[in-house]
């Protein structure tokens, strides 16, 4: 059934794509009839190696692609190169990629800070700066950053996502905010005031924000039960929100507790805050879980557990990290795919921009990518979860924050 | 450190520069010159990167090589010139050739301040107090009182500047140009201080305080100035870094970066002036090396280059010029 789908989807592509580029081939730079020269910054050393693995994880998926045939005959040659999250070397290796290897575009660079060191750069130079991997809403701006497209859900979307759970389940809360004060933190507050709209400002009682130097979040916390909420808006990183969560069932608080996903990781976070203290959580997914036990015979996670032992057979197979790569790796190889023998810089960005209702294997079922040549953020759609005490379970249909074409 | 070998060290820095030297000296200018009508842009950024942190190196090889006042903090006073230079051009909308100076000041005024107290501190102590300050500073650049002014964690994007007057040239091979010419001045201006009477005293000082304090040499006022003109230089090196590099932010300024600039320096030569700037290259292009040999093991293959490089040249490479230098030419004497 998924493979007939699948298939229908590539044969599709491939029509669109041959039709788009009958008469001849276009290549831009770094392609020729053999291979695509594709490049990518990911911190494999520094404080956030950790992040490491989802670099790996798409070499690994692209070495698979390459022994299966590549994409339309061409191999894709993929350089990945290190910057430690550092905003100087992101730049280095940006011009690197572009002036030297001269890759056709930059995929997956990861990090909010070092992407938009180079932001300014590759939108002058017009190379693709291809799904960034941070949720910061800044990513989708078409208008002034044309080579630019995000990927995952951006934290406004998100926010949205909250707001109409709320409308529809608990229209008359009063709602306690949580947040980190940066960009981050105003990015998820905005997203959920964008979607209560007018009830926001009679919604919200209370808005406590904290600095990344604060020791604790405990005052912010009594305040927040003070000011008499029932529904706790928890915009934390993970040490912090281990800190809320803790803290709320010291001091007697049980609000309708939403938990940003950020900090939805389960061995991270949860387990140092308690099971039982965090227990009926709710929270938002996309990808499928690859601890949940609900997915042990789906076919689609047998697909990528065959693919981790072949290929990336030292990768973690409960962390999230290498669902993430995966997916996003396929998200491009059917960009590649659609552009056909027209791979040309601007080609890439029309089909970035030109993927309806792609349905890939591991984000949660009816999860689809959206985009067109004013919505910039491929995925917008999200499920509800709740935490039964062991694992995350969905309550909820498939849910969407659209900005739009903002 | 024996006596004769500092006596012989002041003696190399006093005297006049040898032939050879300058000789050296001039073809390296010649290739410098023409280097950007044979490279591509991007080595070209490359290698004022380099000469950025060559600048900041010479910096710390004042204080620390000749001073003898250890710093693992200079990271605090490159971000100082860079967010200077950044906030200036971004928020107040003022030429980047202005930026140059002020960071200057701003950071020798810093640094003199902080050269005050840590007066007081000796050796690893000292060491660890400017440790503090690479420690500090990623995270004074994110807190909320300075937010409206640094960016916050998002740090601060600008321009790049083109070529001034109609100059055929491309931004990157003016910036090139404008931090050679930097580079020239400042590194005159650092071998003159260093043979100067002052430099005499930052000497004696480093060799033996209290025979300095015997000659009527004023230990703390020296002291603290050579922080300030350390920080003066490093400081200039950050506004260039942040030019050239079009974006700060406090990510770019940890402690990983103050220990980069350590190892400049003491794999260029401690106290060599000219070791400087190879102790730049040193710092930019060996991690690069070290990824292309193995991805996975980059830190580790990072680490043998270093140890062999101490092995090869115990005394920097500066160390090992001199050697080859004086080796050929006591070949000669005996022909």
């Amino acid at each position: 059934m998924r493979g007939l789908r699948l298939l229908t989807v590539t044969a599709l592509s491939l029509a669109l794509g041959t039709s788009a580029a009958l008469a001849q081939k276009k290549y831009g730079p770094g392609v020729t009839d053999k291979e695509i020269k594709i490049g990518n910054i990911n911190p494999y050393s520094g404080p956030a190696s950790g992040y490491g693995q989802i670099g790996r994880t798409i070499a690994a998926y692209f070495n698979k692609v390459n022994a299966e045939g590549g994409i339309n005959g061409r191999k894709i040659n993929f350089i990945s190169y290190d910057d430690s999250y550092s905003p100087p070397k992101t730049v280095e290796q940006a011009r690197k990629l572009v002036e030297s290897d001269e890759v056709l575009l930059i995929f997956q660079s990861l990090g909010t800070p070092t992407n938009t060191a180079i932001h300014k750069y590759m939108n002058a130079k017009k190379v693709p700066q291809l799904f960034v991997a941070t949720g910061a809403t800044k990513w989708g701006d078409p208008k002034h950053y044309h080579w630019t497209m995000g990927w995952q859900p951006n934290y406004q979307s998100e926010g949205r996502i909250y707001a109409k759970y709320l409308l529809a389940k608990h229209p008359n809360a009063k709602i306690g905010i949580l947040y980190q004060n940066d960009d981050y933190g105003k990015d998820y507050v905005k997203g959920l005031k964008d979607g209560l709209g007018a009830k926001a400002a009679k919604m919200i009682v209370s808005e406590q924000p904290y600095e990344t130097s604060d020791p604790t979040v405990d005052s912010q916390m009594v305040n927040l039960k003070a000011s008499g909420a029932n529904v706790f808006y928890n915009v934390t990183t993970p040490k912090f929100a281990a800190q809320a969560i803790k803290k709320a069932a010291e001091i007697g608080w049980h609000p309708v507790h939403l938990l940003n996903n950020v900090s939805n990781s389960v061995g991270g976070v949860l387990k140092k805050a308690g099971f039982e203290n965090a227990k009926g959580i709710l929270s938002t997914l996309y990808l499928k879980d690859p601890t949940d036990p609900a997915w042990k015979d789906d076919a689609a996670y047998k697909e990528w557990v065959a693919f981790m032992d072949k290929y990336f057979p030292q990768g973690d197979k409960t962390s999230s990290f290498p669902v993430y790569g995966y997916t996003v790796a396929q998200t491009l190889v059917q960009v590649l795919k659609q552009c056909g023998d027209n791979l040309t810089r601007e080609n890439v960005m029309k089909q970035a921009a030109n993927l309806k209702s792609l349905k890939l294997p591991m984000p949660l079922p009816g999860i689809v990518i959206n985009t067109s040549p004013t919505d910039y953020y491929p995925i917008e759609q999200m499920q509800i979860v709740q935490f039964d005490g062991k694992t995350w379970r969905p309550t909820g249909p498939i849910m969407s924050g659209e900005l739009g074409g903002s | 450190m024996s006596k004769r070998d500092a006596l012989q060290r002041s003696n190399c820095a006093r005297g006049q520069l040898a032939k050879p030297q300058v000789l050296l000296t001039i073809v390296a200018l010649v290739i410098a010159v023409l280097l950007p009508l044979a490279v591509k842009n991007f080595v070209l950024f490359q290698l004022t990167l380099a000469m950025a942190y060559g600048i900041a190196i010479l910096g710390l090889s004042l204080l620390t090589g000749f001073n003898g006042q250890f710093s693992l903090g200079h990271s605090a006073f490159f971000a100082l010139g860079a967010y200077t230079a950044a906030i200036m051009m971004d928020r107040w909308g003022i030429s980047y050739i202005w930026t140059l100076p002020v960071a200057g000041i701003v950071s020798l005024v810093f640094g003199f301040l902080f050269g005050l107290p840590a007066l007081r501190l000796q050796g690893i102590y000292l060491a660890l107090a400017t440790f503090s300050l690479a420690v500090a500073t990623p995270q004074l650049l994110k807190s909320k009182p300075l937010e409206p002014l640094t960016g916050g964690v998002q740090g601060i994007v600008i321009i790049k500047p083109d070529a001034p007057f109609g100059l055929p040239l491309s931004s990157d091979q003016w910036l090139y140009y404008l931090t050679l010419a930097v580079v020239v001045v400042m590194f005159t201006c650092a071998a003159n201080l260093i043979n100067s009477r002052t430099g005499r005293a930052l000497i004696a000082i480093r060799d033996n305080p209290i025979a300095a304090r015997a000659m009527g040499v004023d230990i703390s006022l020296y002291k603290a100035l050579t922080f300030g003109v350390s920080a003066f230089y490093t400081g200039i090196a950050g506004a260039l870094g942040a030019i050239v590099i079009q974006f700060v932010a406090p990510d770019s300024f940890t402690f990983a970066f103050a220990i980069a600039l350590f190892v400049g320096l003491v794999v260029g030569g401690v106290d060599s002036i000219a070791g400087a700037l190879f102790g730049g290259l040193f710092v930019l292009f060996v991690p690069n090396i070290a990824e292309q040999v193995s991805k996975g093991l980059a830190g580790a293959v990072y680490g043998v280059i270093m140890i062999l490089a101490i092995y090869v040249m115990p005394s920097g490479a500066a160390g090992l010029v001199r050697l080859v230098v004086s080796k050929v030419a006591r070949i000669r004497a005996t022909k």
